[in-house]
């Protein structure tokens, strides 16, 4: 989690508690942290003299922020049209399936975090899904179980060699 | 004034106000979702729409200004079919529940469908799958009810200065929630209900108890005691189709016998005790220098409010528990006693105009030994579906008095119903604590009436005083923000949360306006007006509690029984 110090050097960097600085502050602060953290919202509320509710409520209303920190393995999948096209909805609900979680959410183990995302840019490799940078291309619903376990094989062989 | 020409009658208008309050005055009806007087108009439910000349798409009447000669159309076709899309809409996500629902026959939206003549399911969609929240002591909210009128957030933020709820997510996944999506018990919600009054559907309501008090009055040895606030006599009425204003207390008092209730007695009674108390210790912070402006402490949503958002204040608060607490403190230790009941045998009702009492009587200072000083808490609302349940109707009972000792009230406890009333009595029982002369003319004017912030300088004897009364916590925000930037001249500040008081409280009957409310703040004065006993250090009944149990006003049993404190309180602000 981003220290109080780091939330308070950005909120320094918006001085006047102007309504304006909100999203330009969330964002910074998850750039830093990889998520909102409620100590960042009431924090960030304090500063602009906004309810943590009304900040919780503009927050969710875009898509680009999330609640939870990030898992070891980020998931990105791409709803762009061209792997909307290709199916990307199917393979989204495979991967939510296969973790029990929704969009912006982390998996209780902190494995896995699970991120919609508008365009990648790789329309020829739709459907596309991105793991810590790792592209898939054309990623089948049933291979999603398959990806996931290398990605769970890879931590468990790291922890051993700890 | 300038003229408008709607369906074809000409009608008044203030320049510059907006159709939809022209039309109200004339008396046409154009249905609102989302639109509460007083406020602006946020245009979000389209329900108000109507047909004017020369606009080529319908126009929201809420937020449409009015301009001379504008010829408007209120049940044209076009609108009235633009009405009935909305509605089944609406109803496309809403469960099909009015059967089971707390608002079945009085429910805003229930209501349209039926005017509108909707008599099929036009559009089928998904249906969103939301929690029921029963966290809190108080509220009860059920999003899936939920038409996203955006009014109970309004009410909380800009009314009361709370903020606890908003619109969360966005498109199809819209919702109403707290802060981080938690349960209101751990949110910033100070229990007020405001948003019950607003809400045109079942998505909120309050936490019912009726169930709990079933079972204490089916229980032979159990001793089931009834206390009723003051405001309740003149509210309840409306609940049975009798006229806003119309004082019930007698036939109120019957029906609580009917419905089995053991012992009847008068929290205006426990007012006056409050008065003995919070005066004397007004003359005594006086006296010796201590914290002023002091701040009342009867209306328990304003107590939370100030332990989480201005706990900097928390040593102004009188020290005095609320009227209903005090009320649940003697029964089980002076009543108690004096009837040789055991005070785990009493089960104490008290019936309010007021969600937030609920709270409060959950609130650990309020029992002692592990056992509650009151047991449950009902609404003017739940005690009238619970005469109503028992096939019982007011107004064909014969009137009934309250039982002694803590029946027996003075006009001033009953004005606590109304803001500005507390201040009044305590004022009265002040001066003659102070100059040992009562007042000479008891009403004092300036802190009457529905205004919400009123202010004045008051003359005890050689003191002058400056006091204020205010109702809605946002008005209480901006004077402790004054206060906090250096304003020095209140002596003593009374606040109740609701605005108007607990005559509008958040557990009173639903839909009053503004009219409503003034014919029970009046109702509350004509009792004061008539009745001879009016302060009330001159209740005979609070004279013998002292003598025979408490000694006098601030004495060490009065301390332990009478009085509490509060400490901050952490909350997702
Ligand atoms: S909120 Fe109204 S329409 Fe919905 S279930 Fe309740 S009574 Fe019926
Ligand atoms: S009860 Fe009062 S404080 Fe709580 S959500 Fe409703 S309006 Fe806000
Ligand atoms: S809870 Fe009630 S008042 Fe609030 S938005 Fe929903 S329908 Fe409107
Ligand atoms: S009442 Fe006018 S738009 Fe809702």
């Amino acid at each position: 989690m981003v220290s109080s110090i780091e939330i308070q050097s950005i909120l320094e960097k918006h001085p006047g508690a102007r309504r304006d600085s909100l999203i330009p502050i969330l964002q910074e602060v998850q750039e830093k942290d990889g998520y909102l953290s409620r100590e960042a919202i009431v924090r960030i509320g304090a500063h602009l003299g906004l309810p943590a509710s009304k900040i919780f409520g503009v927050a969710t209303f875009y898509n680009q922020f999330r609640f939870q920190p990030q898992g070891r393995f980020h998931i990105q999948v791409c709803r762009g049209t061209a792997c909307h096209v290709k199916g990307s909805a199917r393979v989204l609900d495979a991967i939510e399936q296969a973790l029990e979680v929704a969009s912006g959410q982390t998996t209780r183990d902190g494995m896995f975090s699970l991120e919609v995302v508008a365009c990648m840019g790789a329309c020829g490799l739709a459907p596309v899904i991105n793991v810590n940078g790792d592209f898939f291309a054309g990623v089948a619903p049933d291979e999603v179980k398959k990806i996931l376990d290398t990605y769970r094989r890879k931590a468990a062989d790291e922890a051993q060699t700890n | 004034m300038i003229k408008i020409e709607v369906n074809g009658k000409s009608i008044e208008a203030q320049p510059g106000e907006m159709l939809l309050s022209a039309l109200k005055r004339a008396g046409i009806k154009v249905p609102t979702l989302c639109y509460i007087e007083g406020l602006f108009p946020s245009g979000a439910c389209r329900m108000c729409v109507v047909e004017v000349e020369g606009q080529r798409n319908l126009v929201p009447s809420c937020a449409f200004p009015v301009a001379e000669g504008m010829k408007v159309k209120t049940h044209s076709a076009r609108a009235v079919r633009a009405r009935k899309t909305i509605v089944e809409l609406l109803l496309a996500d809403h469960p099909d529940d009015c059967l089971y629902c707390v608002r079945n026959g009085n429910c805003q939206l229930q209501e349209l469908a039926e005017e509108l003549g909707v008599r099929q399911r036009r559009y089928t969609g998904e249906k969103n799958v939301y929690k029921l929240d029963t966290s809190g002591l108080s509220i009860v909210r059920d999003p899936a009810k939920c038409i996203l009128c955006g009014k109970c957030v309004r009410v909380c933020e800009e009314i009361m200065g709370v903020a606890a709820i908003d619109f969360i997510g966005r498109g199809s996944e819209t919702r109403i929630g707290t802060a981080f999506d938690q349960g209101l018990n751990i949110s910033s919600c100070i229990n007020c209900g405001q948003c019950i009054m607003v809400c045109p559907t079942g998505a909120l309501r309050e936490q019912s108890y009726i169930k709990e008090v079933v079972n204490a009055l089916n229980d032979p040895e159990v001793t089931v005691v009834a206390q009723h606030a003051p405001s309740v006599s003149v509210t309840l009425g409306e609940e049975f189709g009798i006229a806003p204003g119309t004082d019930v207390d007698g036939v109120m008092t019957a029906a609580l016998r009917a419905l089995g209730f053991d012992r009847v007695f008068d929290t205006a009674f426990s007012a006056d005790l409050t008065i003995m108390e919070e005066a004397s210790e007004l003359a005594h912070r006086i006296n010796t220098g201590g914290t002023l402006p002091m701040m009342t402490s009867c209306s328990p949503g304003w107590i939370k409010f100030v332990e989480q958002f201005y706990p900097d204040f928390i040593g102004n608060i009188s020290s005095c528990r609320s009227p209903q607490q005090m009320m649940g403190a003697v029964i089980k230790s002076y009543y108690a006693e004096r009837e040789g009941l055991d005070p785990k045998k009493i089960f104490s009702v008290s019936i309010m105009p007021c969600t937030a009492k609920k709270f409060e009587a959950g609130r650990t200072e309020m029992s002692r030994d592990g056992i509650p000083d009151v047991d449950a808490v009902l609404t003017t609302r739940e005690l009238a579906r619970f005469i109503r349940m028992r096939g019982l109707d007011i107004r064909t009972l014969d009137p009934d008095t309250a039982d002694t000792p803590f029946g027996e009230r003075t006009t001033a406890g009953k004005l606590f119903g109304a803001t500005g009333g507390v201040m009044e009595a305590a004022i009265r029982t002040a001066h003659y604590l102070l100059t040992g002369k009562e007042l000479e003319h008891l009403e004092v004017e300036a802190v009457r009436g529905l205004k919400e912030v009123k202010e004045a300088r008051v003359k005890i004897g050689e003191l002058e005083v400056g006091v204020a009364a205010l109702s809605g916590l946002g008005n209480a925000r901006r004077l402790l923000d004054e206060i906090r930037a250096g304003r020095k001249d209140l002596h003593f500040i009374e606040v109740m949360t609701c605005p108007g008081g607990c005559i509008a409280g958040g557990g009173q009957p639903l839909g009053a306006d503004l009219s409503a409310v003034r014919a029970r703040m009046q109702a509350l004065y004509t009792i004061d007006h008539d009745e001879p006993v009016r302060a009330s250090h001159n209740n005979p009944s609070v004279q013998r509690l002292y003598k025979e149990f408490l000694g006098e006003p601030l004495s060490h049993k009065s301390h332990e029984l009478l009085h509490t404190n509060y400490a901050e309180r952490e909350v997702v602000r």
